[in-house]
């Protein structure tokens, strides 16, 4: 028994016209400053205005949201009693909103107790709408939040089915002005997501379908989209994908790339898709070692390749490298402008925080901690993983 | 050798297991606070069982069956009746997307626990590992 969560989704050319339906009175826009200054902030007010809502803005969203910021949050949602939370950005942003949702509906919650084995009573108050501007993050139609512990540095999953969105507004014109890096980064986010619910313990049949459309999306359309922004083809399916991969990835389950990733992102302030798609081919290789079946099926399914054993999952390890390359993204951490000195000496809370991530434990092959040191090394020096 | 579950001799068998693995002592360091099992009666168990095991510092120092679940207090205390308890151990139902279906009930102090999901995955992994003896219906 398992189950499947998604907000209604509205998708496609003008989606933001779902705003002009939402019934209520006040909505408490959760963003960050960069979201703002492009004025895309201002187009969703204008609609919820115009729609007869009193809007306040809380823009003090910051890049792997901490816990103090989500508490200010809160804070401003009490006093301002909206009837809708609207979330507007990128992954931050959207997480962010996810808990100053729960922590206004529920003051007596701490950040850190938001998880998925307790009934939180969600609605009472207000309910949530999602509306990303980047195409990668997912966080539209997930339930899980990242949260930063900004004292032990460490990036912390949280969330429960409950605050997953009512309704996810997935327009690709929202994301039409991202530059070239962003559009990268987030890309590869998106097809980390995809990679890791398809391969991960956690997949179902709900999921598969739309963990392997998204990777077959991805590997055509991202590089389109990089290379001319203005391509509305390719953002449009990029925008699409990002979505479907969250919803497979997100009723499945990340994996190692996402423990390595966060811990990465925490010590070095990694872009989030940057720090993973750099992890998911040496965690890929690491896997297929002594479980390469659904990896190579993923690579059969995208095109890849015909093996259906360790061959195949290779392949598909080396497509994201060379996806990666395409796209002029690092496939190391060297690469990626972590110095040698930092990484050694990060490199025991890294292993430390990896394997105590809440996405670790979905890995078809579990890393002891000498393994996960070894692939972080492999990670920083770019080296193919044969162990 | 096999041994009947739920009985003091399979959480004994369990606390042995965890003793001598080095991946959940890595994982479980710093850990201190021990669990209650209870077994909840249905099919093939007709009374409810309390199983003890009790976990410091990557090592189990304490194992025992109890005669009821406060007899020995414990930080946590995870609830399922007996047949989510046996695919659980016999790694058919991952506890931790179980107690997300509320097929396992935890009491406890779930901020902490949220932060060893390793831990708890090497636990189920010595679970399967103890040759187990299932009461017949």
């Amino acid at each position: 028994m398992w189950t499947f969560v998604s907000p209604r989704v509205v998708f496609g050319e003008d989606a933001l016209d779902a705003l002009d339906r939402v019934t209520g009175t006040r909505a408490l826009i959760v963003t960050d400053r960069g979201v703002l200054d492009l004025g895309l902030v201002e187009r969703v007010r204008e609609r919820l205005e115009q729609s007869g809502f009193e809007v306040e803005v809380f823009a003090d969203i910051e890049p792997d949201p901490s816990i103090p910021t989500v508490e200010r949050g809160a804070e401003a949602a009490r006093s301002f009693a909206p009837d809708w939370i609207v979330a507007v950005g990128g992954g931050s942003p959207l997480d962010a909103a996810k808990a100053i949702w729960v922590l206004y509906e529920r003051p007596d919650l701490k950040p850190a107790e938001i998880n998925p084995f307790i009934d939180l009573g969600l609605r009472e108050k207000a309910r949530l709408i999602t509306i990303p501007t980047t195409s990668g993050t997912g966080a539209d139609v997930t339930w899980a939040i990242v949260l930063t512990d900004p004292i032990e540095h460490r990036k912390m999953g949280l969330g429960n089915h409950e605050n997953a969105a009512d309704l996810a507004i997935v327009d690709p014109s929202l994301a039409a002005g991202m530059p070239p890096q962003l559009t990268a980064d987030t890309g590869l986010d998106a097809l980390t997501h995809a990679v890791e619910g398809y391969t991960c313990t956690w997949h179902t049949d709900m999921t598969d379908g739309l963990c392997a459309h998204a990777v077959c999306e991805i590997l055509e359309h991202l590089p389109r989209a990089v290379a001319d922004g203005t391509d509305m083809t390719a953002r449009t399916r990029m925008h699409h994908a990002a979505t479907s991969a969250g919803l497979g990835f997100g009723n499945a389950m990340a994996s190692l790339a996402h423990a390595m990733g966060h811990a990465l992102g925490a010590a070095f302030h990694l872009p989030h898709g940057r720090a993973v798609s750099i992890c998911l081919p040496y965690t890929l290789e690491f896997i297929a070692r002594e479980a390469p079946e659904r990896a190579a099926q993923l690579a059969n399914r995208a095109g890849i390749s015909s093996d259906t054993g360790k061959s195949g999952a290779r392949a598909l390890a080396q497509a994201v490298r060379h996806l990666a390359n395409t796209i002029g993204n690092p496939t190391s951490l060297a690469e990626a402008g972590i110095e040698r000195e930092a990484f050694d000496a990060a490199l025991g809370k890294l292993v430390d925080h990896a394997q105590n991530d809440t996405q670790a434990i979905t890995a078809a092959r579990s890393p002891s901690s000498e393994q996960l040191a070894d692939l972080f090394r492999a990670a920083f020096d770019g080296i193919s993983v044969a162990f | 050798m096999s041994y009947r579950f739920p009985s003091n001799e399979w959480i004994q068998e369990l606390s042995r297991l965890l003793n001598e693995s080095p991946s959940y002592e890595g994982s479980a360091k710093d850990w201190e606070g021990d669990f209650v099992f209870v077994v909840e009666p249905d099919g093939a168990l007709a009374e409810e069982a309390y199983l003890f095991l009790g976990l410091l510092h990557g090592k189990s120092p304490d194992a025992a069956l109890l005669a009821s679940a406060t007899e020995r207090p414990a930080a946590y205390v995870i609830r399922a009746p007996f047949s989510v308890w046996r695919k659980v151990i016999d790694a058919e139902l991952d506890p931790i997307q179980g107690m997300m279906m509320r097929k396992l009930k935890l009491e406890g102090d779930l901020m902490k626990i949220m932060r060893y999901p390793k831990a708890a995955k090497e636990i189920v992994s010595c679970c399967a590992d103890v040759p187990t003896d299932w009461p017949e219906g």
